[in-house]
């Protein structure tokens, strides 16, 4: 039960952009521009940053949905995710995605945690500014909705076919504020 | 100095919003209808929660700006430094010191956040809205904090730079300026 009168049955974020769509709409929007904007990054690539950083928050429902859409979007490699998500630095992504999430996993703990050397090592791999850019903002703004989706204690499905719903939705069609008839 | 190449004369959060404001957009947006929307808690509450959760991410930039906002706001500064201390000694009402408890797990993790200090907020007053936006300002400037010190932005060490912002955020609140920020040019900040 989450701690505050959502739509029943609603799950995650969802239920809590329905209950308040003022704060919703800039939240969808957001993502939408920073997961499926112009960027550097593959959108697998920044799912994958997302379903990281959620991972670490041990925010299940982010962590499902956005490792769904991300082995939507990686296909033939989508294995890639599982085992990034089971052990970054022995997972087979390059040594650009290596260092990026490695930046990402730092900015999970706090803003301090980056150090020069984690930068030098990205641009060393061939990250660019944007690339930094992006993974910094994609993680900070992991770390805002695993909190606001826990801290109200939303509604976390716990069966996987729901995710890969999710995460074919997320991939077809993006980040679309729900609407009131049409939310689950 | 920043990982990433930032307008000199913006230091901390603004110069990040003009890299890329496209994202910035939202952002602000969305910082707007929290801290100065419709609401039954005052600006001032709101920035004591922005404030609270800043100070306990170390971050200084927000930190600072966002006390310099509540103090402007409530008309003096005994409040904010009490907050950042002890909540339990701060001189606000029950019902504040449950939100800030709030605030203070979010900043810790979503999962932090415990039955019991929800029904303590309710208890003492709070309404649904009320928990739902402090839970939402708290995670903000999780976000806020992070991508300030993640990138390694300036902080201004002159106390005068805060007063200045702080009167910006009061005045203005935080969209963007329409003229933008290149009458700034003329005072620009010192590293710390």
């Amino acid at each position: 039960m989450a701690y505050i009168q959502v739509p029943e049955g609603v799950p995650g974020i969802r239920s809590l952009v329905l209950f308040r769509p003022e704060t919703g709409k800039p939240l969808y929007e957001l993502a939408q521009v920073l997961l499926r904007g112009p960027s550097p990054l593959t959108e697998a690539e920044r799912e994958l940053i997302a379903a990281y950083v959620s991972g670490r928050n041990d925010c299940l429902f982010c962590r499902n949905s956005h490792a769904a859409a991300a082995r939507c979007l990686y296909g033939e490699d989508k294995n890639l995710v599982d085992e990034v998500l089971k052990d970054m630095n022995h997972s087979p992504v390059s040594d650009k995605m290596k260092a990026l999430l490695n930046i990402a996993g730092k900015v999970q703990v706090l803003g301090k945690e980056v150090t020069p050397e984690d930068i030098a090592a990205a641009r060393l791999s061939g990250a660019g500014d944007r690339e930094i850019h992006d993974t910094v903002l994609i993680a900070a703004t992991f770390c805002m909705f695993n909190r606001y989706v826990d801290g109200l204690a939303s509604f976390t499905p716990m069966d996987a076919s729901a995710y890969e719903e999710m995460g074919k939705r997320m991939t077809e069609k993006g980040y679309v504020l729900p609407q009131p008839q049409n939310n689950k | 100095m920043p990982y990433i190449p930032l307008e000199e004369h913006l230091p901390g959060i603004t110069g990040l919003l003009e890299y890329r404001r496209d994202t910035a957009a939202p952002i602000r947006e969305l910082t707007q209808v929290l801290l100065r929307g419709p609401s039954s808690l005052t600006e001032g509450e709101r920035e004591l929660i922005a404030t609270i959760v800043s100070h306990r991410n170390q971050c200084r930039f927000c930190t600072n700006a966002h006390t310099a906002a509540a103090d402007i706001l409530l008309g003096e500064d005994n409040t904010s430094a009490k907050v950042k201390q002890d909540i339990a000694i701060a001189p606000v009402s029950d019902k504040m010191k449950a939100l800030l408890t709030i605030a203070a797990q979010v900043q810790e993790s979503g999962k932090s956040v415990t039955a019991d200090s929800i029904q303590k907020a309710k208890d003492a007053g709070a309404t649904d809205i009320e928990i739902h936006d402090t839970v939402l300002i708290a995670a903000l400037f999780c976000l806020y904090n992070r991508y300030v010190d993640g990138l390694s932005t300036v902080t201004p060490a002159d106390p005068a730079f805060y007063t200045s912002l702080g009167e910006r955020l009061k005045n203005h609140g935080y969209n963007r300026l329409p003229q933008g920020y290149d009458h700034l040019k003329k005072n620009k900040p010192q590293e710390k």
